[in-house]
C-alpha cells in the first residue's frame, strides 16, 4: 500500500533533523493559522498563489529562494561546526548525517537558493525593462514557479521523512547506484531535481521568448539593457543545458528503478559518461546563475555612478562570448581523470578563454566608475564588493583551469574555496545588490540603509574570514567532504572558518532585520515616484510597485538608458504626456493551473521516491488532467477599462511631475 | 625483476638474484617552467630532476604534512611551480585591477567636488583596445604554461628515476587502499613503502566506488574507477614520512582513506620487501573478497601475494565490484549507519 515507506523512514533516533523539521513543522503552521484566522486566506489565493503577474511570481521566486538560503545556511553552519571540532574526533554529527547534509548543501544553494533568485530577479524586473506587460506565456510561468516549490518541498521533506543523498550534490555513480546507496536519498534528490528542473526549463523557455519576441516600440536589440541581455544569454543557456541534466537523472533512475547499467559498474555501464554529462549541464549552469549577476551590476554601477555602462556593445559582446564558450569547457571539472594531455590542455585553455570576456566586463565597471559620481548605497557597496572579491575568485578559477595546478587541487578545500569565491562572491552579492537596487519597485518602499550597510560588511568580512582559510586548508593538502580528519596542521583554518561562518551569520541576520525595520518603517521610507535612486531604463518609468499592467502607453524608445533619455526630454521641452488618451488595457486572467499541478507533482515525486505505484499514477493523471483543463479554457484574459488605467496612471504622473519639476530646478 | 632498483653509481648493494641491471640512461625532461637544483638529490640520480625554486619553506606551514608547496618528489615540485608561477602571472594584473577598482570608487564618490564628473565617458575605442588585450595577453602566456604542463606532467608520462622503476598496483576499497607489489609479491594496505628515487610506476583501479589517489607532496592525483585502470608515474626524493588520502568523495568511511606513505632507502627497501613477504597473511581472491567488505581498516595488514594477476582480475572485473552496504557484518553495519533500510 505504502510502497518502502513505513515508520523507520522518521529518524526517531536523530535528534538534529526530528527538531529542525518539528520547528519548521511549527512554523509553518503558525504561519497557516495566522493567515487563516486574520482571513487572508482569500487574498492569497486569488492574489499569489493563482496569479499570472511576473511582478507576483518573481517575488514568490525570491520569498522561496530567501527562505531556502537559510535552510541550506544552516547546513553550512553545521557543517563548520564539524569540521571545527572534528578533529582527532567524530565531531557531533555521524558520517551518515554529516554526507547528507553536504549533500544538502550543495543542492539547496544551487537549484534552490541561487536560481530562483535569479529568475525570480529575472521575472520582476526584465519585462518591465523591455517595456512589456508580461511575459511570453504568464501561466507557464507560474507553472515554472511551482514545479521549483515542488522540488525544495521534497528536498525539505526528506530531513523527516527517510534520508537525502549522501552521495555530494551531483550524486557520482557508482556510489549513486543502487548497490552503494540503497536508501531513498538519491531518489529524493533526482526526483526533486527532475520535477524543478522542468520549472527551470519553462522558466528559461518564457524569459527567452519573452526578451526575443515582446519589447516596446524601439527597443531593438542594441538598446536593451545590459540586465536583458544576460538574461537572454543566461536563459539560452537554460534553455540548451537543463535536457542535459534531466537526461542524465532520468538515466540515473532507470539504473536505480528499471535496473538499467548506464552507470553502473557491471554490464557495461560507463560512470566516465555521467561525469561527462552531468557538467556539460553543470558547467553551463555555473554562467546560468552569474550571468544575470552580471547583468544586474551593470545596471546597480551605471545607475550610482550616474553614468551610462561604458562600452555598452563590448559588454554585449562580452556576455554573448561568455555563453557559447561556457558550452565548450565542461571537461574541466575532471582534469585528473586521465584523459590525456592534449584533451586536458585544449578544455584548460578553453577555461581560461572565458575569463577574457569575464575580465572585459570588469574593466568596463571600473571605467563605468571612471568620471561618475558614485553614490554609495547599499547596491553599490554589493557591486564594489563584488568586483574586489570575483577577481580573486577569478584569480583561482584560472589557476585550476591550468591541469598541472588543478592536479594538485583538484576536489581539495582551495577548490571548495574558489566556487564559494565566486558564487558567494559573484551570484549571492548580485542577488542582494538586486533585491536591494529593485525591492523599492517592487514595494514601493525602500530598505533602511544603515541595516543594509551592516549586512554588506559582516557578509564582506565573513566571506574572507571564512574562506580565505579554506585556500589554506586546501594548499596543505585538505581535501573536501571530511567528516573528520587527524591533521593537526588543518584544525587552526577550520577554526577561522567556523569565526568566519559566525560573522557570515550575523550578515544574514542583519539582512533579516533590515527588511523587518524597513517594514515597521514603511511610510517613512515610501519611494512615491517610482523612481528613488535616479535610474536609467524602464523599470523606473512606472510605479512603484508598478500596476498590474506596468505601462499606461508603451513606452517609445529612442536610445540606450530609455528612461534616462524620456527624463532628460521631459526637463528640456516641460513635459511630455501632457493629456493623453487612455486606452482599455487587456491582462491575462489569473490562473491556479500551476499550483494545482505543482500539487499532483509533489504527489507523484513523493510517491515515486517512496514506491507507492497507485499514487504515482493518481499524481500523474492529476497533474495531465490540471493541463487538459487548462487548455480548454475560454476566457484567458480580462479587461481593465481605460477609466481605470487613467486613474492609476494620474497618481502616479503627478509625483513624477513633481521630481522632474524638481530635478530640473537643481 | 625483483631488486633492479638499487643499482646505481652511489649505491652497490649485494645483489640478489645475480642479474646485472643495464645502468639506466636517465633523461632530463627540462620544461619552460621546470628547473633543476636540489643538491641533497642530485648525488642520487644525476640530474634527473627538476626542482622548485621559490616556493620551499613557503611561510604558511613548511614541514607539514601534505603541504602544496613542499613538495618531495619532481612530479609535486613542477605541479607548485606552476601552481606558484601561474598565481604570480596573474597577480601582475589583479592587484593593479583591484587598486584602480577601490582607486576609483574613492576618488569619484559624489562627495569629492575634486573629482571630474564626465557623464559621457562612455566609450573609448583605445580603452576598450586595452580592456580586451589584457585579459587575452595573460591568458596567452598562461595558456602556453597549460599547454607545455600538461604534456610534461601527464600522470602517465615516465618521471625517470635511479635504477628499475617499482611498480605499484592501488586499488580503493571501501573505505582503504590496497597496494600491490607484483614485482615483490607482497601487498599491503593504508601503508604505501616506496623507495627514494626511484620511478614509480602506479596503475589504478578501484574495487567498487571512484576515489581519487593522492600524496599531496609527490603530486599528481588520479581517479581510481572499477573496470578501469589509471596510470600515474611518481617518485619520492627525500627519505621519510609523508601521508596520503583519497581526495573524491566515497561514502561514509571516506575521511579514513588516508595512508602513510613511508619513503625509505632504496637499500632498505628490499629488507622492507623480505620482511614483508614473510608474513603469513595471504592474498588471493578470497581474502581480497573478504577485504573489500564496506568497513574502516585502522591497523596497516601486510600480504603475501599469492597470483600476481590478482590486479588484472579486479581491473578485468573477473572479481566482481565490491558489494557495497547490503553484505556488511553486525560490525560494519554500526559503523557505516544502519539507515540504509529507510
Amino acid at each position: 500500500m505504502l510502497g518502502k515507506l513505513d515508520w523507520s523512514a522518521i529518524p526517531f533516533d536523530q535528534p538534529i533533523p526530528l527538531i529542525a523539521g518539528a520547528v519548521v513543522l511549527v512554523a509553518i503552521l503558525a504561519v497557516l493559522v495566522w493567515v487563516v484566522v486574520k482571513g487572508h486566506l482569500p487574498y492569497l489565493w486569488h492574489e499569489w498563489i493563482t496569479s499570472v503577474d511576473h511582478k507576483r511570481i518573481g517575488v514568490m521566486y525570491i520569498l522561496l529562494a530567501s527562505v531556502m538560503l537559510l535552510r541550506g545556511g544552516s547546513d553550512a553552519i553545521m557543517m563548520r561546526i564539524q569540521q571545527a571540532i572534528a578533529y582527532q574526533s567524530q565531531g557531533y554529527l555521524p558520517p551518515e548525517h554529516y554526507n547528507q547534509i553536504f549533500s544538502a548543501h550543495g543542492t539547496i544553494m544551487i537549484f534552490f537558493v541561487a536560481m530562483p533568485f535569479v529568475i525570480g530577479l529575472m521575472n520582476l524586473i526584465v519585462p518591465l525593462q523591455l517595456g512589456v506587460r508580461d511575459v511570453a506565456f504568464p501561466t507557464l510561468n507560474s507553472v515554472g514557479f511551482w514545479l521549483t516549490a515542488t522540488g525544495a518541498l521534497l528536498v525539505n521533506l526528506s530531513l523527516v521523512i527517510g534520508e537525502f543523498a549522501r552521495t555530494g550534490w551531483l550524486a557520482f555513480p557508482p556510489l549513486s547506484e543502487l548497490s552503494y546507496s540503497p536508501g531513498v536519498g538519491v531518489d529524493y534528490y533526482a526526483w526533486s531535481l527532475e520535477i524543478s528542473g522542468v520549472g527551470t526549463l519553462v522558466a528559461g523557455i518564457n524569459l527567452v521568448t519573452t526578451v526575443l519576441k515582446l519589447r516596446t516600440r524601439g527597443m531593438n536589440y542594441l538598446r536593451m539593457p545590459m540586465f536583458c541581455w544576460t538574461t537572454l544569454a543566461s536563459n539560452l543557456l537554460i534553455v540548451a543545458a537543463f535536457p542535459i541534466l534531466t537526461a542524465t537523472l532520468a538515466m540515473l533512475l532507470l539504473d536505480r528503478y528499471l535496473g538499467f547499467h548506464f552507470f553502473t559498474n557491471e554490464a557495461g555501464g560507463n560512470v566516465m559518461m555521467f561525469m561527462n554529462l552531468i557538467w556539460a549541464w553543470g558547467h553551463p549552469e555555473v554562467y546560468i546563475l552569474v550571468l544575470p549577476a552580471f547583468g544586474i551590476f551593470s545596471e546597480v554601477v551605471s545607475t550610482f555612478s550616474g553614468k551610462a555602462l561604458f562600452g555598452y556593445r563590448s559588454m554585449v559582446l562580452a556576455t554573448m562570448a561568455i555563453c557559447v564558450i561556457s558550452f565548450m569547457v565542461w571537461l574541466h571539472h575532471f582534469f585528473t581523470m586521465g584523459a590525456g594531455p592534449d584533451v586536458n590542455a585544449i578544455f584548460g585553455i578553453a577555461s581560461m578563454i572565458i575569463a577574457i570576456p569575464t575580465g572585459v566586463k570588469i574593466y568596463n565597471w571600473l571605467f563605468t566608475m571612471y568620471g561618475g559620481r558614485i553614490r554609495f548605497e547599499t547596491p553599490m557597496l554589493w557591486s564594489v564588493g563584488f568586483m574586489v572579491t570575483f577577481i580573486i575568485g577569478g584569480l583561482t578559477g584560472v589557476l585550476v583551469a591550468v591541469p598541472p595546478a588543478d592536479f594538485m587541487l583538484h576536489n581539495s578545500m582551495f577548490l571548495v574555496a574558489h566556487f564559494h569565491n565566486v558564487i558567494i562572491g559573484g551570484v549571492l552579492f548580485g542577488a542582494f545588490a538586486g533585491f536591494e537596487y529593485w525591492f523599492p519597485k517592487a514595494f514601493g518602499f525602500r530598505l533602511e540603509e544603515r541595516w543594509g550597510k551592516a549586512a554588506f560588511w559582516f557578509t564582506f568580512t565573513g566571506f574572507y574570514v571564512t574562506f580565505i582559510p579554506l585556500y589554506i586548508a586546501g594548499m596543505l593538502g585538505m581535501t573536501r567532504r571530511m567528516q573528520h580528519y587527524d591533521v593537526a596542521a588543518w584544525r587552526p583554518w577550520m577554526l577561522v572558518a567556523a569565526v568566519g561562518m559566525a560573522i557570515l551569520t550575523i550578515g544574514v541576520i542583519c539582512q533579516i532585520l533590515q527588511l523587518v525595520v524597513s517594514i515597521r518603517n514603511r511610510e517613512a521610507l515610501r519611494d512615491r515616484t517610482g523612481d528613488p535612486w535616479d535610474g536609467r531604463s524602464l523599470e523606473w518609468a512606472t510605479a512603484s510597485p508598478p500596476p498590474v499592467f506596468n505601462f499606461a502607453f508603451d513606452p517609445d524608445v529612442r536610445g540606450e538608458d530609455a528612461y534616462w533619455d524620456i527624463k532628460i526630454h521631459a526637463r528640456q521641452q516641460s513635459l511630455e504626456h501632457e493629456e493623453r488618451e487612455y486606452h482599455d488595457i487587456e491582462m491575462p486572467r489569473n490562473s491556479p493551473t500551476g499550483f494545482v499541478c505543482a500539487f499532483f507533482a509533489s504527489i507523484m515525486g513523493f510517491a515515486l521516491i517512496w514506491h507507492i505505484w497507485w499514487m504515482v499514477i493518481l499524481g500523474g493523471i492529476g497533474a495531465f488532467a490540471t493541463f487538459v483543463v487548462f487548455a480548454w479554457r475560454d476566457h484567458d484574459e480580462y479587461v481593465i477599462t481605460a477609466a481605470e488605467v487613467a486613474r492609476i496612471d494620474r497618481i502616479n504622473l503627478e509625483e513624477r511631475r513633481s521630481l522632474v519639476s524638481m530635478a530640473g530646478a537643481t | 625483476m625483483v631488486g633492479e632498483w638499487w643499482r646505481s653509481a652511489n649505491a652497490v648493494p649485494p645483489n640478489m638474484h645475480g642479474s646485472v641491471a643495464p645502468e639506466k640512461s636517465v633523461c632530463t625532461r627540462k620544461g619552460l617552467l621546470l628547473r633543476r637544483n636540489r643538491p641533497q638529490t642530485t648525488a642520487f640520480a644525476a640530474g634527473a630532476f627538476f626542482a622548485l625554486r621559490s616556493p620551499r619553506g613557503f611561510p604558511i606551514a613548511s614541514g607539514l604534512p601534505m603541504n602544496l608547496l613542499d613538495p618531495q618528489g619532481p612530479v609535486a615540485a613542477a605541479n607548485s611551480t606552476i601552481l606558484v608561477d601561474s598565481v604570480f602571472i596573474m597577480l601582475a594584473i589583479v592587484v593593479p585591477t583591484i587598486i584602480a577598482i577601490l582607486a576609483f570608487a574613492f576618488w569619484f564618490r559624489a562627495s569629492n567636488p575634486r573629482a571630474r564628473f564626465q557623464p559621457d565617458f562612455v566609450y573609448s575605442g583605445r580603452v576598450e583596445m586595452v580592456v580586451w588585450a589584457i585579459p587575452a595577453l595573460t591568458v596567452i602566456l598562461l595558456g602556453g604554461v597549460a599547454w607545455i604542463g600538461s604534456h610534461q606532467l601527464d600522470p602517465a608520462a615516465p618521471v625517470p628515476g635511479t635504477g628499475s622503476p617499482v611498480r605499484i598496483q592501488a586499488v580503493s576499497l571501501d573505505w582503504k587502499w590496497l597496494f600491490i607489489y607484483p614485482d615483490q609479491r607482497i601487498a599491503t594496505v593504508n601503508m604505501l613503502t616506496v623507495p627514494a628515487g626511484a620511478e614509480l610506476n602506479f596503475q589504478l583501479t578501484s574495487s567498487s566506488v571512484m576515489n581519487t589517489f593522492f600524496i599531496p607532496q609527490l603530486g599528481s592525483m588520479i581517479y581510481t574507477m572499477n573496470g578501469m585502470v589509471t596510470k600515474l608515474n611518481l617518485r619520492a626524493d627525500n627519505e621519510g614520512k609523508l601521508q596520503g588520502l583519497s581526495a573524491h568523495f566515497s561514502g561514509d568511511g571516506f575521511p579514513d582513506m588516508m595512508f602513510d606513505v613511508n619513503v625509505i632507502s632504496p637499500l632498505a627497501f628490499p629488507d622492507w620487501v623480505a620482511t614483508t613477504a614473510k608474513t603469513d597473511a595471504v592474498l588471493n581472491e578470497d581474502s581480497y573478497k573478504k577485504l573489500m567488505q564496506q568497513g574502516v581498516e585502522k591497523g596497516r595488514p601486510t600480504y603475501r601475494l599469492d597470483d600476481p594477476r590478482l590486479f588484472d582480475l579486479i581491473a578485468t572485473q573477473h572479481v566482481p565490484p565490491g558489494p557495497g552496504p547490503e553484505l556488511l557484518s553486525e560490525a560494519g553495519r554500526s559503523q557505516s549507519g544502519g539507515h540504509d533500510a529507510r
